[in-house]
């Protein structure tokens, strides 16, 4: 089967404190068609987003599918608040890398 | 009353980097109603608030206030400010009712009424409402506030909702300089006081906070416009090459919130779950839709709290060797284990970050197998006194240097040096506090004075 990759289909693919406890998440998508290509192909869940960055799906606190936006949003939970000792990262701003490649069956 | 009421937002966060000129120009030769702008935010770090600082640039500040001071001066509308300097700590408040007292004087500025508000809690007033049995509620997953959590902390700012906007407003202030604020009331608080509905007006809040984040393509720092009527809120981009779309506001309203459909404030939420969108015209989305939930019970605030971890000191090493990169791991924990054995019995936090590895997402990052050909190490070290911080961070840095791993050919250090000493990174704070208080009346915790302005400055205390 072929496949596209996210970074493709999506025009914006961020990531950014919420607030000081959590780092969310968002896919953006130029039209409704990548949006339900992306949602149908359900590729993208709360399981495979806490398995691609190695956490427990309860430190998924929220899985979103944006309809209004044409969005996917999720958001992590940090272990320890932003700019705490260790913290390589204070606005949570690069932490979406990994999305960029996954790939979806077209 | 108004049928419509048009506020400029120039900077999703004043003074962070200088507000674009042109775009604010092209706003303000619109003749707006209002100059608004959030000058803080809490994704700075915990930091600059437990130190009382700023972590911009004062003449960036200087800057932005100025172009809003003169254009709303001279139009005779009101400037409105929220978190000043950052953080909104009392100080920064001070620091910026400073700024527009000599802008006012350099500038020859006719009297007018500046309004400002404090943000700061004192610790004994929580610790009277503890022991009170009121109860400090966590946030985010957050346990509730012990008194231990709360004694580790330096200083806590509550975060206003548009009450003390309001009533600033309401004792003659043509600038108001807010302490911590909710983005949305920088916003809301002039739309609601102008008699419009409280959904509109928050969510004009929502969508204005950021400035041109909500336009595309991306270009920050540029003005927008925001419209308000009683029916709908309408979002223009000011810059020739932005415009404000379906996508761009749509997206927006997600933007650093763990949920896209829900907005919390001090008194309320704003329920964005039906909203719509549509293209006004080419450079404007007209949003319609949101709903206003008023809190049930007492309004809560939210306060937020930074305390002192230590002094914190970097060091920095690179790596060239290839057996050595393969083997960065066992380098790390030999330098974790030299700091163990020297440091038992102090109480410390050991750092070591590998660029090129897994320096940015830590324990998140996917990647396990790295084909870097060099590596930085930035080793954090944090203690509670100065001399210990830079003695275990210069011994950690030096412990990299000396780690032979056995097949490493190279036998006179395992690091490259850019400095042979380590560097003073200034006192490490964490977020102790996000959390939220009732209150019996929302002006509780903030602080409200008006003061007149003369450009010869002889301020009168007014109230």
């Amino acid at each position: 089967m072929a496949v596209e990759y996210l970074k493709d289909l999506a025009k914006t693919v961020r990531s950014k404190n919420a607030g000081t406890d959590r780092i969310t998440f968002d896919i953006i998508f130029n039209n409704q068609e990548n949006y339900n290509k992306v949602c149908s192909s359900n590729v993208i869940t709360r399981e495979s987003m806490a398995k691609l960055f190695n956490v427990s799906s309860d430190r998924i606190t929220d899985f979103v599918q944006y309809n209004p936006a044409n969005a996917i949003k999720f958001t992590i939970s940090r272990l320890t608040p932003s700019g705490s000792p260790g913290d390589g990262d204070i606005f949570g701003s690069q932490q979406y890398a990994p999305l960029l490649d996954i790939e979806i069956p077209v | 009353m108004k049928k419509e009421l048009r506020i400029v937002s120039p900077n999703g966060h004043l003074g962070f980097a200088p507000t674009k000129e042109g775009s604010f120009k092209i706003a303000a030769a619109t003749k707006p109603d209002y100059y608004c702008a959030d000058s803080g935010s809490d994704d700075i770090g915990p930091t600059a608030l437990g130190s009382d600082r700023s972590v911009s640039m004062y003449n960036w500040q200087k800057h932005d206030l100025e172009l809003m001071l003169l254009a709303a001066r001279e139009q005779g509308v009101p400037m409105i400010i929220g978190s000043a300097g950052d953080t909104g700590a009392n100080s920064r408040v001070d620091m910026y009712v400073q700024i527009i007292k000599d802008l006012a004087k350099e500038h020859n500025l006719p009297p007018f009424k500046i309004g400002y508000f404090y943000s700061e809690v004192e610790k004994e007033f929580l610790k009277n409402q503890m022991q009170n049995d009121v109860k400090i509620e966590g946030l985010d997953s957050r346990n509730d506030l012990t008194l231990e959590e709360l004694e580790n902390t330096k200083r806590i700012v509550a975060v206003a909702g548009v009450h003390p906007f309001i009533k600033a407003l309401d004792l003659g202030a043509d600038v108001v300089i807010g302490g911590r604020s909710s983005d949305v009331a920088v916003f809301a608080a002039p739309a609601i006081r102008e008699g419009f509905p409280e959904a509109n007006a928050y969510y004009l809040g929502k969508v204005l906070e950021c400035a041109s984040f909500c336009a595309e393509p991306y270009g920050a720092k540029e003005s927008i416009i925001g419209t308000i009527t009683h029916e709908d809120v309408k979002a223009t981009a000011m810059h020739p090459d932005q415009r404000c779309t379906i996508a761009s506001v749509a997206g927006h309203a997600m933007y650093e919130r763990s949920n896209p459909y829900f907005e919390y404030f001090a008194g309320g939420m704003l329920d964005m779950t039906d909203c719509h969108y549509e293209q006004y015209d080419e450079k404007t989305c007209r949003i319609t839709g949101y709903k206003y939930k008023p809190i049930e019970g007492k309004v809560k605030v939210k306060l937020e709290g930074a305390g002192l971890i230590g002094e914190k000191f970097i060091g920095i090493a690179g790596v060239r060797d290839p057996y050595t990169i393969e083997n960065i791991d066992t380098v790390i924990k030999f330098v974790e284990d030299q700091v163990a054995q020297e440091f038992a019995g102090v109480e410390y936090s050991l750092n070591l970050k590998v660029f090129g590895k897994n320096g940015v997402m830590g324990d998140l990052e996917p990647v396990k197998e790295i084909k870097s050909h060099e590596l930085a190490i930035v080793i954090e070290g944090i203690t509670r006194d100065k001399v210990t911080a830079e003695e275990l961070t210069l011994f950690a840095t030096r412990q990299v240097f000396y780690c032979k791993l056995p097949e490493v050919k190279g036998t006179a250090g395992t690091a490259a040096y850019l400095i042979d000493d380590v560097l003073y990174a200034g006192q490490s704070y964490k977020w102790t506090l996000n959390h939220v208080i009732p209150v019996e009346n929302a002006l509780d915790l903030f602080d409200v004075r008006v003061e007149e302005v003369t450009s010869e400055q002889k301020n009168k205390v007014l109230n």
